[in-house]
């Protein structure tokens, strides 16, 4: 290949992979896996979610962020029906799941969660070994395959084989934070899920193990649809594909205020909220 | 809605208040650059020269504290639009000086020779150009996207102005051969003039991706 080839092979792909048309196309095409539509939520008398509307990608990550009480963690617990624990919880509205409406009369929420899985702000691995963490839903969930290669494929996927495929048998508890939110990672990929929703996954975490959960994100986005609610900007910023911004203000509960790519809602939001929220004006 | 982040602010105020000054060091250099040409001063032509190290002094100076504050305020939106554009403004704005620079030694190689005629154009170019960079710097504080954009389109006259000044310039020399030196220092002396006016329009466009956070070209310049 001459040098002018191999320039003009250069500029094709950069112009391809790099124009903010071509950007946005990947989003709107994006099969959606997603879909919340209309979605209102109360705790009893109060409201927590707004009328929000919002299609998540299919093999992206979707970060959600906003300030306290804006309804962010309320509409990730929503999408794999954790709030139906709370009592006095009414919703309105509909979140397909593949097209199918996962508050419609007759869905066991069970099967919903299994398809959505989910990891929480603080690791918390059962008090057994790290195998039985990993066996635990998938033998409920009636799995038949070959243990050991279950266990394995999900601690590697979670890129933590290397470091425990000597010590199995170890209460994940013995863990170190890092280690045990990717063991809960590992856990939850276990049964097969489509989604994973992580709720602040890196809060509890130092900033090595923080950066071990993105690159881990990254590349579990490859295979599954990713939901991430977090504080960190900057963790949005670098791990996800998509932002969605939600507020709360004195009229309105819960409402979703932007949502696009990371690039754009990062150098040039569409709303003034948006914009002082990331800037930091927010006072 | 107040602000919480009142040291990132000032922070921001300084450094857009520096790059004013760096503005009005280079615009002062094109106006000595221009003025020890006509007036066939030699002595200022050599401090224009001087000087450009201050200017250049003055640039790293920014870049370095605007380098500073991404690393550890992590802008994001309008506040990384504007620092980026600070970047790329002061760029232009030493590379102004640069071509200042290059009219003050255009004006040393002329030395002691007459000039083939009194410089009319010259200086017009330099007065239309002094005024775009200084309204491209005010459209920069004031967020105002059309006025770059306006400012950018006098480019065209600072274009017209050299073809006037290269057809008048090629009319002396094949008139009177003898001329032909130095009417062509004089010719690289507008074309440091139209270089400058086209550096203003960069930071026309700088401005008009600071406010909509688009990046265009607002006006290509014939040359």
């Amino acid at each position: 290949m001459t040098v002018q080839d191999s320039t003009a092979t250069l500029l094709k792909s950069t112009s391809a992979h790099h124009s903010p048309s071509t950007y946005y196309h990947s989003m709107a095409e994006a099969d959606t896996v997603i879909s919340v539509r209309n979605f209102s939520l109360w705790y009893s008398k109060k409201r927590a979610l707004t009328n929000v509307t919002i299609d998540f990608p299919r093999n992206q990550i979707t970060a959600l962020i906003g300030p306290s009480g804006c309804g962010k963690s309320t509409l990730l617990r929503a999408i794999n029906r954790m709030n139906d624990l709370i009592k006095g919880v009414r919703t309105e509205g509909n979140i397909l799941i593949d097209g199918n409406d996962i508050y419609a009369k007759g869905v066991d929420p069970v099967e919903v969660r299994r398809r959505i899985g989910m990891v929480f702000q603080k690791p918390n691995p059962f008090p057994r070994s790290i195998r039985e963490n990993i066996l635990f839903g998938a033998k409920i969930n009636g799995y038949k395959g070959d243990y050991d290669q279950l266990v394995e494929e999900c601690l590697r996927r979670a890129a933590l084989w290397d470091e425990v495929k000597d010590d199995l048998n170890k209460s994940g508890l013995a863990l170190s934070g890092g280690q045990q939110q990717r063991l809960c990672i590992a856990r939850a990929i276990a049964v097969a899920p489509e989604v994973i929703l992580m709720d602040e996954p890196c809060s509890a975490l130092d900033p090595i193990s923080t950066l071990r959960i993105e690159e881990l994100m990254r590349d579990l986005a490859k295979q599954y649809t990713i939901l991430v609610v977090t504080h960190n900007m900057q963790q949005a910023s670098r791990v996800a594909d998509n932002v969605a911004f939600m507020l709360s203000d004195d009229v309105t509960t819960g409402m979703l205020v932007e949502y696009g790519p990371t690039s754009e809602v990062f150098t040039n939001p569409k709303s003034k909220r948006t914009e002082d929220y990331i800037t930091g004006r927010f006072g | 809605m107040a602000s919480i982040r009142t040291h990132f602010e000032q922070q921001l105020r300084e450094l857009q208040d520096d790059t004013l000054v760096l503005g009005s060091m280079v615009d002062s250099a094109i106006a000595s650059a221009v003025d020890a040409l006509k007036r066939r001063d030699l002595e200022a032509s050599n401090r224009v020269i001087d000087e450009d190290n201050l200017i250049d002094r003055k640039r790293w100076e920014i870049e370095q504290r605007s380098i500073m504050i991404i690393a550890t305020q992590q802008p994001t939106a309008s506040d990384l639009r504007f620092l980026y554009a600070i970047a790329s403004i002061i760029t232009d704005l030493e590379r102004m000086a640069d071509h200042a620079e290059g009219i003050a030694k255009i004006s040393l190689m002329i030395g002691d020779n007459p000039l083939p005629k009194p410089l009319i154009d010259i200086p017009r170019m330099c007065d239309v150009s002094r005024s775009m960079l200084r309204r491209s710097l005010d459209a920069f504080v004031n967020r105002d996207a059309e006025g770059a954009k306006a400012v950018a389109q006098e480019d065209d006259l600072v274009d017209a102005l050299y073809d006037q000044v290269y057809r008048e310039l090629l009319t002396i020399m094949i008139e009177n051969p003898r001329t032909i030196t130095i009417a062509t220092y004089l010719l690289w002396a507008a074309h440091n003039l139209e270089r400058i006016a086209d550096r203003v329009t960069n930071i026309c466009e700088r401005v008009v991706y600071t406010v909509t956070g688009r990046m265009e070209e607002i006006n290509v310049s014939k040359y």
